[in-house]
């Protein structure tokens, strides 16, 4: 019976109310007094030598208050990465300096070179055309193999080379997986592309510096995924601000995907502008320059090997990726290939011996970070790609070969061989539940019916597997994390029993305030409407981490229901006090406290005003206020899996797919509300479909971005999607989170990529184009004729 | 942005006055002119709009001949042509999204001459007639090349005049990002015969094939183009597709044109 309110049921997302009658409060729509305007001057070139830089003729230019550039910042430090890797051999990765503003040197296009600040925006960006830059452009490192290479040109001159680490994992099974695969029956070997892609949350970045003199504060305004992880980065680490003279405010916020996870050089600049200049600083980023400023996302090539025993049981996985991070480390760019990739590479099968090799390479591009999803999606896709050939080499049925090497629901808590154990699944119900959705027995039929309409249909399948919740403080500090990762809540309830949930998770796009106020309100047994979730401002919630790698309902939300078991404790004390009775008697149920076995009473209300007006109130015992707060560090991750299956239609004549149907049999684990986690899977695989057929990031050899706007960076739209079929049926709770969530925001992309090559390749080949073996993504008309016709 | 002057004539003469000025430039319905001024890629001192002439606004029917109003947006000739000439009503409805339709002008795409625009190839297949300020320009004199045409400084495009073919089609196969076409083929079939024109593919712009049209006049039927072969040289090669995928598109829009000619 599906509920009406509360854990379980699809309330209405009350946050679509102020969105969609625009008057959500953007950082875009808060316009300070006095407010003056950012305009960053960037490198055109990819790689060059700042020989002049003369911004004395465009200070003079109307409207200019001031030009900054690196020689206004040396007691600023750079740009910090928030996660250090150890390679293969001991030693820390190598990590180059990040500055603001370039100090001598461009490193990409789009690099920062000065900043204007100026009455008005055009204003600015006139003084900027007017700044004398002369740049000795220098030979760009753009492949990421020829990079490595001996003599090859450096993006930064104080590294031995381009090489950020080489990382092996689990290092001391390197030479029993050789030898694994070296001894078995059989070996399917696949050489892939992870494309790039370039973030384009709807909402651009913004970032608004307010400098108070009066009290000597600062205020940044900027849309991120994380507050206070940007006044630790950005207070303790660039500008040497403590926390309690910062606050940073990142009110709604139109989309993040990882992008706005990351603490950026324009946040910095106009914090810093603001107390120079003595006024309000705004930087509004346009969609020309995202391309170029915001963090792209994945940029993996890869070759993987899955060996198998004669009874198509797989005896071990070898990969090797090299990982584009760009010019920079950005702030968790080392860990995407490490730690959030190489601890999937089993994915749902019982392989014993694993070895993942990655060497992570500085190129003159803009810097590679997390995308929703972040180093998972890379994984699956080799591995569901891999799987997929080996079954057609073998000759078997992919859905079969996968449910044989499955781990089994009854071998859980699975330890596996990369390190993590995986507390819950079924693999083996989430997939029968997505063969059974698109009718997999009949799929024949569908085949006959296309080809009579002279196209080519396949389908495809892929079972992922990912780690959420992102996690144990003590277990990041291990792999190389400078940040714990546990999530804060404080509930306040206010005298007339309201409650304000202020949470360190972040929503940007996700429906917290909705889902949130659910579970609170289904604790206490209250209207939903009862609670309000407020977010976004470090002044308001305790320090918190986050929202990303689908951590918010796994680690925020059970933060928040530890609070709230501390209030609910509280005020059956009170109650108790109330109702004369002993705690242990007094029951919570429906928002009234009452003595087990007896027909008293008391309602919510009535407590928290007690608490609040304590005339008839234990002071000597309690004290007054009903207001907790509760720090979560999960023990383990949280590991969602599912059923991902696409059926498309190729055009043999032009190469044109089309997705026929897209079908998603997920296990969640617990699910607070259904329609906001089926619209969580609709997004991503909406952008798993993009990355598929549509989106690349192209550069050329000079380092020129190609994609650098729609005429060429294809988004995916409405018409190139199918209707989906969504599930979430298939549930094992998660052991370890009260709740027995185990998050949803990435899934669709994760899962969706293999499913969609894998479907195209079976088209093809049951239209008999058996020669192609792969194409890599997008698959897009051109491509996929190409592979067609060899060429 | 720079900043510019907006001048609104009422009629062709004040605008064509208003043009001779320096740094001078008309503007339609913007979609491509006001992107680019944004970017600070292109911009003049002066913008002439061209939306306020009542004489360029409008498409007109008289026996089998259309002549639409240079100012006339996409969607308005998409709903007036589509009984009389229902694959120009096609092309001019699949422009761009609503916004572009209903900004977007036939005299501004023309003036353009984007080499993947959809109306230069209507209006080379038609063997349409470009009717400016001071004279008329015949389709195969018109285009002379990528963003290159006949038009002299200062020009305006008032109107172009289309006669209506027996059937034709415009098939579009759309560039994944932009949605302008990768390759786009219109045919059309007149009672003196056919006419093939292509966009989006050549390196010098809209292009007739002219094989293609010799072998239709002789038979029209996509068997008829089966044993062609178009070159791939002077087709283009980018990020979304080489010249010879291109030159293969060609030949099966074509086909298909044949195949679904109204
Ligand atoms: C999102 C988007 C998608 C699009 N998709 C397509 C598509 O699929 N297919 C397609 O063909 N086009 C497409 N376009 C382009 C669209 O059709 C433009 O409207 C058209 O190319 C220009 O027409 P305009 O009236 O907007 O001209 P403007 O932008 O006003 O002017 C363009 C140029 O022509 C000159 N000019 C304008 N009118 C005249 C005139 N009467 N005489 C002489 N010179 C003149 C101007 O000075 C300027 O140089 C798209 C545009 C956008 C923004």
């Amino acid at each position: 019976m599906p509920k009406d309110s509360g854990i379980g049921a699809s309330s209405k997302r009350r946050e679509d109310v102020r969105f969609l009658t625009g008057v959500g409060n953007y950082t875009d729509d808060i316009n300070m007094h006095g407010q003056t305007y950012a305009y960053f001057l960037r490198s055109e070139v990819a790689h060059g030598k700042i020989n002049n830089l003369d911004i004395a003729d465009a200070s003079a230019m109307p409207g200019v208050l001031k030009i900054f550039t690196a020689d206004d910042l040396t007691a600023a430090g750079g740009v910090p990465c928030g996660w250090q890797v150890t390679d293969r051999f001991g030693n820390p990765m190598q990590e180059p300096k990040h500055p603001i503003l370039a100090e001598g040197k461009v490193r990409h296009v789009g690099d920062p070179i000065a900043c204007v600040v100026a009455e008005t925006l055009e204003q600015a960006r006139d003084a900027a055309e007017a700044i004398e830059l002369d740049i000795e452009e220098l030979e760009a490192v753009i492949d990421m193999k020829a990079a490595l290479n001996d003599g090859a040109t450096k993006v930064h001159d104080d590294l031995d080379n381009n090489l950020c680490y080489d990382w092996g994992f689990v290092e001391e099974n390197r030479d029993a997986v050789d030898e694994a695969i070296k001894n078995a029956h059989h070996v399917t070997t696949l050489e892939l592309t992870n494309n790039r892609l370039v973030p384009n949350p709807m909402e651009p970045r913004v970032a608004i510096g307010d400098y108070s003199r009066g009290k000597d504060e600062y205020t940044l305004y900027t849309t991120s995924q994380n507050p206070h992880v940007i006044r630790l980065l950005m207070g303790a680490f660039v500008l040497s601000i403590p926390e309690h003279k910062l606050r940073v405010v990142a009110p709604d916020v139109g989309g993040g995907f990882g992008s706005k996870i990351y603490h950026y050089a324009e946040e910095a600049m106009v914090t810093f502008a603001s107390k120079v200049v003595n006024r309000p600083v705004k930087w509004t980023c346009s969609r020309s320059e995202a391309f170029v400023s915001d963090a792209h996302g994945r940029d993996h090539v890869t070759k993987i090997e899955l060996a198998m025993d004669e009874n198509h049981m797989f005896t071990a996985v070898r990969t090797e990726t090299y990982a584009n991070m760009g010019a920079y480390l950005s702030t968790f760019a080392p860990s995407i290939p490490t730690w959030l990739h190489g601890t999937l590479m089993a994915g749902n099968y019982k392989t014993p011996l694993v070895y993942v090799n990655v060497k992570a390479v500085f190129t003159n591009t803009v810097p590679v970070d997390a995308y929703r999803g972040a180093g998972r999606p890379e994984a699956t896709y080799q591995l569901e790609r891999v799987v997929d050939k080996a079954a057609r080499e073998l000759g078997v049925d992919p859905a079969e070969l996968r449910r044989k090497n499955f781990i089994k629901p009854e071998e859980f808590p699975y330890q596996t061989p990369v390190a993590v154990v995986y507390d819950t699944g079924n693999y083996h119900a989430t997939l029968d539940k997505g063969l059974e959705m698109v009718d997999y027995a009949n799929f024949d039929k569908r085949v006959a019916e296309s080809k009579a309409r002279g196209k080519l249909r396949g389908l495809g399948i892929a079972h992922f597997i990912e780690a959420c919740g992102i996690a144990p403080s003590n277990l990041v500090g291990q792999l190389g994390a400078r940040a714990g990762l546990y999530e804060s809540a404080t509930v306040r309830v206010n005298a007339t029993g309201g409650l304000v949930v202020m949470t360190g998770s972040h929503s940007h796009g996700q429906g917290h305030e909705t889902s949130f106020a659910q579970v609170v309100a289904d604790m206490i047994g209250i209207d939903e409407n009862m609670v309000e979730i407020v977010h976004g401002d470090t002044n308001n919630a305790p320090m918190g981490m986050g929202t990303y790698g689908s951590r918010s309902i796994a680690v925020g939300g059970s933060a928040m229901v530890r609070a709230t078991e501390k209030i609910i404790a509280k005020a059956k004390k009170v109650a108790s006090h109330l109702l004369e009775a002993s705690e242990g008697d007094i029951e919570l149920k429906d928002g009234a406290f009452s003595v087990a076995g007896t027909d008293k009473s008391i309602t919510w209300g009535e407590v928290c005003l007690a608490a609040y007006v304590p005339h008839n109130y234990p002071l000597e015992d309690l004290e007054p206020g009903l207001e907790e707060t509760a720090f979560y560090d999960p023990s383990n991750f949280t590991y969602p899996s599912g059923a991902y299956i696409c059926e498309v239609e190729v055009d043999e004549e032009t190469g044109k797919v089309d997705i026929l149907g897209f079908t998603a049999a997920d296990d969640f684990g617990n699910v607070i509300n259904p329609m906001i986690v089926e619209g969580q899977v609709h997004g991503g695989v909406a952008q798993g479909i993009g990355q598929a057929m549509l989106e690349n990031t192209v550069y050329d050899e000079n380092g020129q971005l190609l994609t650098g706007s729609y005429m060429d960076y294809a988004m995916p739209r409405a018409a190139d999607v199918p209707n989906f079929s969504v599930d979430h049926s298939c549930v094992t709770p998660c052991t370890h989170n009260p709740l027995g969530v185990k998050g949803c925001g990435e899934a669709g992309a994760i899962g969706s990529p293999p499913a969609v090559v894998n479907a195209v390749i079976d088209a093809l080949h049951r239209g008999g184009h058996t020669h192609v073996e792969h194409i890599d993504m997008p698959v897009s008309p051109a491509r996929v004729w190409a592979a067609i016709n060899n060429k | 942005m720079h900043n510019f002057e907006l001048v609104k004539p009422t009629t062709v003469e004040e605008a064509v006055a208003a043009l001779q000025g320096d740094d001078a430039q008309p503007l339609s319905g913007g979609q491509t002119l006001i992107p680019t001024m944004k970017q600070r890629l292109a911009g003049s001192e002066q913008l002439v709009s061209l939306t306020g002439i009542a004489s360029m606004q409008g498409v007109t029917i008289s026996g089998s001949t259309i002549t639409i109003g240079g100012a006339t947006t996409h969607a308005t000739v998409s709903a007036e042509v589509a009984a009389t000439y229902p694959a120009l009503s096609a092309l001019a409805g699949r422009i761009g999204d609503p916004a572009v339709r209903n900004r977007g002008t036939i005299g501004g795409s023309v003036a353009n001459n984007d080499p993947a625009a959809c109306y230069p190839s209507a209006v080379l297949a038609s063997g349409a007639t470009v009717v400016t300020n001071s004279r008329e320009i015949a389709a195969d004199d018109f285009f002379q090349g990528m963003f290159a045409t006949d038009l002299e400084e200062g020009e305006i495009i008032t109107a172009v005049r289309f006669p209506v073919p027996e059937k034709a089609s415009y098939q579009k196969f759309e560039q994944p990002a932009s949605r302008f076409s990768l390759v786009g083929v219109f045919v059309a079939k007149f009672a003196d015969g056919v006419r093939v024109a292509v966009t989006g593919a050549g390196e010098d712009g809209v292009f007739r094939w002219a094989e293609a049209e010799a072998a239709l006049s002789a038979n029209f039927s996509a068997a008829a183009v089966e044993a062609l072969d178009l070159p791939s040289e002077a087709l283009i090669t980018d990020l979304h597709g080489t010249a010879e995928y291109r030159a293969h598109l060609i030949k099966v829009l074509t086909k298909r044109g044949v195949n679904e000619a109204v």
